[in-house]
């Protein structure tokens, strides 16, 4: 009988990557066949990070509860540190997609460093102090990237932190050919744009991996355990502390790896791009998607996303519009009376399938 | 009463000087082998309240013993100070000979020591399987890549633990449950996912917070039939707090009894009952001349 209840979680499981493969799968022949147009094609990519993004934050909102808004941060950090990888070493590997994969490979332990120092502070708290102090530290690191300047000649990488904001690019004082890669508040600029839909789409399927086999492993459930009842899981032996550690950096290092994808996508990218506006929204795509419900999170991405340019022909009315649509979905998906209607409709629909499994 | 009678009845008045070996009470069975819980001298002050003070008490290896008292006593206090729950700020705990005074909650579990909730504490909104298989977390041995690559050690570890679940439900008449959701369970069904869980931990040692609280006269009863055959099948030992008095004095060997942060009386069913200190604090002093 556990058995059963496990395989009907690995069938959701499954039919989420299936899901993802056939939604890759038809909009690369759509994308082949030139049915998209050159405004479409532009948000591919930015799509599969949102999503890598959405699964990754559920990790730390959904499965482990806390309430985390400075995930933007952890997506710049791997963004930049992506972006200085890829043009670092560009004359190196010539190969575009196994710098993309070394520049997201990069991104994601940048992200899971600072993760983890962000989380030794920020782990001790709970609740609303939690949230406020990870909001504190997504602003911090966004500032500090801010003071960035980094540019790389025959030589190597040059680096200058730029506090008092008297130093510009010429400071770097680089060898003829020598190329900058982050001009401080301007962000990257000139990058060479090698994010590409596959790699969206591979990133995307490691992302559901990890997630959703971390969640049905031992420290899936102590990190659900944790959320539930703290004192109870200390209580059967499981170190509190550790297991936050483990989620908020698992979900920090992907969102590194998806920031590293997103800043390989755009020529000129600033750190003013990752602040509080893009926690929220990808905390948005989260709590629309429900809770905990990895599924729910992507489907919650991809219209999110694509909406506001769909109602691009309201013009000015665009984003009122916007608002008043995530207003109505979050009543209508928290009204009981709905909340149930759909409920039993799934139990109908699961109990007919058992009766045709059983039957056959 | 002399006071070598006093002492072979285990039965000891208000005096902290008297040295730790002679206050214990422990089944004769156990009396050749190490205790498996010794507390010298526990204590605990938040801020000016002497919540407990000089708390002595040794278990037997396969003693079932009973933390009685009035309300308000610090008998919780006392499982949450051998949880380290709370950090006791006076005295010793020694758990199978081991001091447990740098042990968080969690390493005094993996020590050996679970416990349950006076205020029911499951996992809610995880299965009744869920439950016990969280419970059998340090069971399992395989690491963070393990699992999510999926290695042959975690089918292995969890074909395991999931054998292992469904037997400790099944000890519990809860395997009929396993795929509900914990919190969906009656209250009774509810206290003995409680344990079933503690014990998934692999104790030496269970402490059982007033596990017949709500309980009708027969849920009290199975209750009582379920701890004796947990000691017998399990060989721990248990200690447990519980307001229901027919409880204790049938199937606890060994009774201590906790007013206003100090042990008033330690001793068997029998000494306790007769017991004027005991009978003062329950009844008042009027009651206890009567």
């Amino acid at each position: 009988m556990n058995m059963k209840r496990y395989f009907k979680d690995a069938r959701a499981d499954l039919l989420t990557y299936a899901g993802v493969i056939i939604a890759f799968l038809v909009i690369s022949a759509l994308k082949s066949n030139g049915m998209l147009n050159r405004s479409q094609t532009g948000l591919l990519v930015p799509i599969c990070c949102y999503i890598v993004m959405a699964v990754s934050l559920n990790l730390t909102v959904g499965i482990l509860g806390d309430l985390s808004l400075g995930h933007a941060g952890f997506m710049s950090v791997g963004a930049f540190s992506g972006v200085i990888t890829a043009m670092g070493l560009m004359n190196v590997i010539p190969s575009a997609p196994m710098r993309l994969a070394l520049a997201m490979v990069v991104g994601a332990l940048c992200a899971a460093i600072v993760g983890f120092l962000v989380g030794i502070p920020v782990l001790r708290l709970n609740g609303d102090y939690l949230a406020i102090v990870t909001l504190a530290f997504g602003e911090i690191i966004k500032e500090l990237i801010t003071c960035l300047i980094v540019g790389v000649d025959s030589k190597g990488l040059h680096v200058i932190f730029n506090v008092n904001g008297s130093k510009t690019a010429n400071d770097l004082t680089l060898l003829d050919g020598g190329r900058i890669i982050i001009k401080g508040a301007q962000g990257a600029t000139g990058t060479k744009t090698i994010a590409t839909f596959t790699a969206g789409f591979i990133l995307i399927m490691i992302t559901l991996v990890i997630v959703q086999n971390l969640v049905r492993s031992r420290h899936g459930r102590a990190i659900m355990a944790v959320r539930d009842n703290r004192i109870a899981a200390d209580s059967v032996g499981i170190p509190v502390t550790k297991y936050k550690m483990m989620a908020f950096v698992t979900s920090a290092s992907l969102a590194g790896a998806a920031g590293a994808l997103f800043g390989l996508n755009y020529s000129n990218l600033a750190a003013a791009k990752f602040d509080f506006n893009t926690s929220i929204l990808v905390l948005v795509f989260v709590v629309l998607g429900g809770l905990g419900n990895i599924w729910g999170s992507i489907i919650a991405t991809v219209i999110l996303y694509i909406l506001p340019e769909a109602l691009r022909g309201f013009s000015t009315y665009r984003m009122l519009i916007y608002a008043i649509v995530l207003i109505v979905v979050m009543l209508t998906t928290n009204n009981p009376i709905l909340k149930n209607y759909f409920a039993s409709l799934r139990s109908k629909f699961g109990k007919s399938r058992e009766k045709e499994a059983s039957a056959s | 009463m002399s006071e070598s009678k006093k002492r072979r009845a285990g039965l000891e008045s208000v005096s902290p000087v008297v040295p730790v070996q002679t206050t214990y009470y422990v089944p004769e069975r156990d009396v050749d082998k190490s205790p498996i819980l010794q507390c010298i001298n526990l204590g605990i002050s938040f801020g000016g309240l002497k919540a407990v003070e000089d708390f002595n008490l040794t278990l037997g290896r396969t003693e079932i013993a009973g933390l009685i008292g009035p309300n308000g006593a610090g008998k919780t206090t006392i499982f949450n100070l051998l949880t380290k729950v709370y950090q006791p700020t006076h005295g010793t705990i020694l758990l199978d000979g081991r001091d447990t005074a740098n042990m968080t909650t969690a390493q005094v579990n993996r020590a050996g020591i679970a416990r349950t909730f006076q205020n029911i504490r499951l996992f809610h909104n995880q299965t009744v399987a869920d439950n016990v298989l969280i419970g059998l977390h340090n069971e399992m041995d395989y690491g963070m890549l393990g699992g999510i690559l999926r290695l042959p050690g975690y089918w292995r570890a969890e074909k395991i633990a999931r054998n292992r679940a469904m037997e400790y439900l099944a000890l519990f008449h809860l395997d009929q449950h396993a795929d509900e959701l914990a919190g969906s369970l009656p209250y009774g069904a509810q206290r003995r996912l409680e344990i079933a869980r503690a014990l998934a931990t692999n104790p030496s040692l269970l402490l059982l917070d007033e596990p017949a609280a709500g309980m009708n006269p027969s849920e009290t009863a199975e209750l009582m039939e379920n701890i004796v055959k947990i000691r017998d099948t399990f060989h721990i030992a248990i200690l447990l707090i519980e307001h229901d008095m027919s409880l204790v004095m049938n199937i606890c060997e060994g009774i201590a009894v906790l007013n206003f942060g100090r042990l008033i009386a330690k001793g068997n069913a029998e000494a306790i009952r007769n017991d004027p200190t005991v009978v003062e604090a329950y009844l008042g002093r009027k009651g206890a001349k009567e």
